[in-house]
């Protein structure tokens, strides 16, 4: 099978162009490196069918930082005799865009060019001649807007004109001139006036007005988070597993003789002779409640937040605000957005910590995402848990894993070896986000957020139930306690959730209700669990990312920094 | 390469424009700036610039850019009135 592969610069829309052409859903959005890995797609053009790969956004065939590296790896071990390019060009940087172009067709690969975002070009004054490009360049060129579909059916009827013309190796000075003497005779600008994006531009990036701004997007992100999560845990899912399944598990234990090991494994244990979604703890209660109106709640709304404020291109503008604390914790502004990804999930953000350029960088900005940034499924158990005592207890648990995350953000930088590379990236053009592509790729994330975590949780729960009977936890819970006990200040017993985090944090929050802990045992013990150990997705991701010297590295500080936190906490609380 | 008029791009008021003479960089370092459009003649615009020696952001073009301090420090501009 021939292979189509999208290559161009960063954030030119390559990963939409896929979704376009192949039907597969991926993430995009509006700023450069969204796409770290390749993905591979499949898409029928004439009766040919052909494998799509959607590839990281490069500046250069010269790579500077591992998605590039990625990229350029890709060019050259996978593409094969009448394997086709096509080079994704943003028509608002025409200039910049075709220095790839023209690298690519040094390389002797059949290309073609899309003007993508065609049209973006109307409303900002670019007038583009494209016959007269495609001539001087020799490879077919078409125009496109993948948001809209627009040009589509043209691309598809030409991909088999794709040549590789005969174009001399240049120097990059050489490259430029070519490509400043062609744009002058292709390229119209016209002036336009300031649009109302371009002033929201320079606000956000207004040294005071930025920061104020900050502080506004922050506030509402969190406001519009928690109305969501809340009211659709207060209407929707409370509703429904109050009323339509809880009437089901009553019947069903009552089938089982309201007890035995397969009720208590299903149904969990009956207090006063009712089920307690939160304390049962069965796999068709307990894990599903958790799982499905707990958590899912919080994640739909996060999600959906998150996407907006990808797709609007403000993610960049933080990153130049951030730039000065990110420095003083070894990284740099670019940081901020896996940082943000990992509040979601803390597997996308380990993942997109490859557009940080060192491998120091991607250390510290990965150990410090697992440590201090608690994943949005643990943040709605712990607000399910402690929200109930007022706001001071969930408060001091965010305040100790920030501060957590800047004291070890500073030693880290003082004590890795290496330097941190400075912020160098493109700022995006604010765009609207597209409703249609919000509402598929918050649909997607949670899709995949179920996908994979309620196998995990209802199979952790089964694992627990059967090893509370084999009673496998009072053995590690009498090696454990004087450490649990002696510094940490809680029950013994509080081993048990501690285990069961490194399966997954939020059900072993959900843990915790049963132990009657005060709620200073509580909030030690929501500390611990976000700090002690990564989750087992996060493990395994790190593993690949970091390699097994540095996750080792990682998993003792954070063993270490949690004991200490716990142990801080329990003096002076 | 520096005269009396040319100054380096952190020193460059927000808001005007200069043209780039020089910059020294790592020899990835100004790979990257090139590919990303900052050579010698290019004219560039300073938007803004955080506090405390914060990124600058510039424009070239149709392109924004943020660039750290240090970087910015490193590339000289010929101001243009």
């Amino acid at each position: 099978m021939r292979k189509l592969l999208l290559i161009g610069n960063p954030n030119v829309g390559k990963s939409v162009f896929f979704s376009r052409l192949t039907g597969t859903q991926v993430i995009t959005s509006n700023y450069p490196g969204t796409t770290v890995e390749f993905t591979k797609g499949f898409a029928v053009f004439g009766k040919e069918e052909f494998e799509v790969i959607d590839v990281p956004g490069t500046y250069t065939l010269a790579p500077t930082c591992k998605a590039e590296e990625v990229a350029c790896e890709i060019l050259k071990k996978t593409v094969n005799e009448g394997d086709v390019i096509i080079n994704v060009v943003d028509s608002t940087n025409l200039e910049r865009n075709l220095t790839l172009t023209l690298e690519l067709m040094e390389q002797s690969v059949p290309v073609i060019v899309a003007l993508n975002m065609w049209d973006d070009t109307k409303h900002k004054g670019i007038k583009i001649d494209v016959e007269k490009l495609e001539e001087w360049l020799g490879v077919p060129v078409v125009t496109t807007a993948a948001v809209t579909g627009e040009g589509f059916a043209h691309l598809a009827s030409r991909i088999n004109e794709a040549k590789a013309p005969k174009v001399r190796p240049h120097t990059p000075q050489d490259r430029w001139k070519d490509i400043g003497s062609i744009i002058g005779k292709i390229q119209q600008l016209e002036h336009r006036h300031h649009t109302f994006f371009e002033f929201i531009q320079d606000l956000t990036i207004n040294p005071v007005g930025g920061i104020v701004f900050a502080g506004m997007v922050a506030y509402a992100a969190f406001s519009v988070i928690r109305f969501i999560g809340e009211g659709l845990i207060t209407y929707i899912a409370g509703p429904v597993f109050d009323k339509l399944w809880l009437p089901v598990l009553m019947k069903l234990s009552a089938l089982m003789g309201s007890g035995g090991i397969v009720h208590d494994i299903l149904i969990g244990k009956l207090f006063n002779g009712q089920i307690d979604y939160v304390q049962s703890f069965g796999v068709l209660s307990t894990a599903l409640y958790v799982e499905f109106a707990m958590v899912l709640p919080y994640i739909i709304a996060f999600y959906f937040v998150l996407g907006i404020l990808e797709d609007s291109g403000y993610l960049p503008r933080l990153a130049i605000l951030m730039d000065n604390l990110m420095h003083r914790i070894g990284l740099h502004g670019f940081a901020i957005i896996p940082t943000l990804l990992a509040f979601g999930c803390n597997v996308p953000g380990i993942l997109a910590t490859r557009v940080l350029e060192s491998k120091r960088e991607r250390f510290i900005a990965s150990t410090l995402i697992s440590i201090g940034i608690p994943c949005a499924a643990l943040q709605a158990m712990i607000i399910g848990v402690l929200g109930k005592h007022g706001i001071g207890p969930m408060l001091t648990v965010y305040c100790v894993l920030a501060f957590s995350w800047l004291i070890l953000g500073f030693i880290l930088n003082r004590l890795t070896p290496g330097f941190s590379p400075e912020l160098l990236i493109e700022i995006p053009p604010y765009r609207l986000p597209q409703a249609i592509v919000l509402f598929k790729k918050t649909w997607w994330r949670i899709r995949q957020f179920i996908v994979e975590a309620l196998p995990v949780v209802m199979g952790g729960v089964l694992v627990v139930n059967i090893l509370y009977i084999l009673g496998v936890f009072n053995t590690i819970a009498g090696l454990t306690a004087p450490v649990i006990t002696g510094l940490l200040g809680l029950p013994k017993e509080a081993i048990t959730p501690i285990v069961i985090g490194f399966l997954r944090k939020d059900i072993a929050v959900g843990m915790l209700v049963p132990l009657s802990l005060s709620i200073k045992q509580l909030i030690i013990s929501c500390v611990v669990l976000s700090m002690f150990f990564p989750c087992v997705a996060t493990f395994t991701i790190m593993w690949k990312e970091l390699g097994w010297k540095d996750m080792a590295k990682a998993t003792g500080i954070m063993i270490v920094s949690s004991i200490i936190a716990g142990g801080i906490l329990n003096l002076i609380l | 390469m520096t005269t009396h008029n040319h100054k380096t791009l952190a020193a460059l008021a927000s808001g005007k424009e200069g043209k780039v003479v020089a910059f020294e960089c790592g020899q990835g370092m100004s790979c990257r700036l090139e590919s990303m459009g900052i050579r010698i003649g290019s004219v560039i615009k300073k938007m803004s610039a955080q506090s405390m020696r914060g990124p600058v952001t510039v424009k070239i073009g149709n392109t924004s850019l943020a660039l750290g301090h240090g970087i910015a420090s490193k590339i000289t501009v010929e101001p243009l009135q």
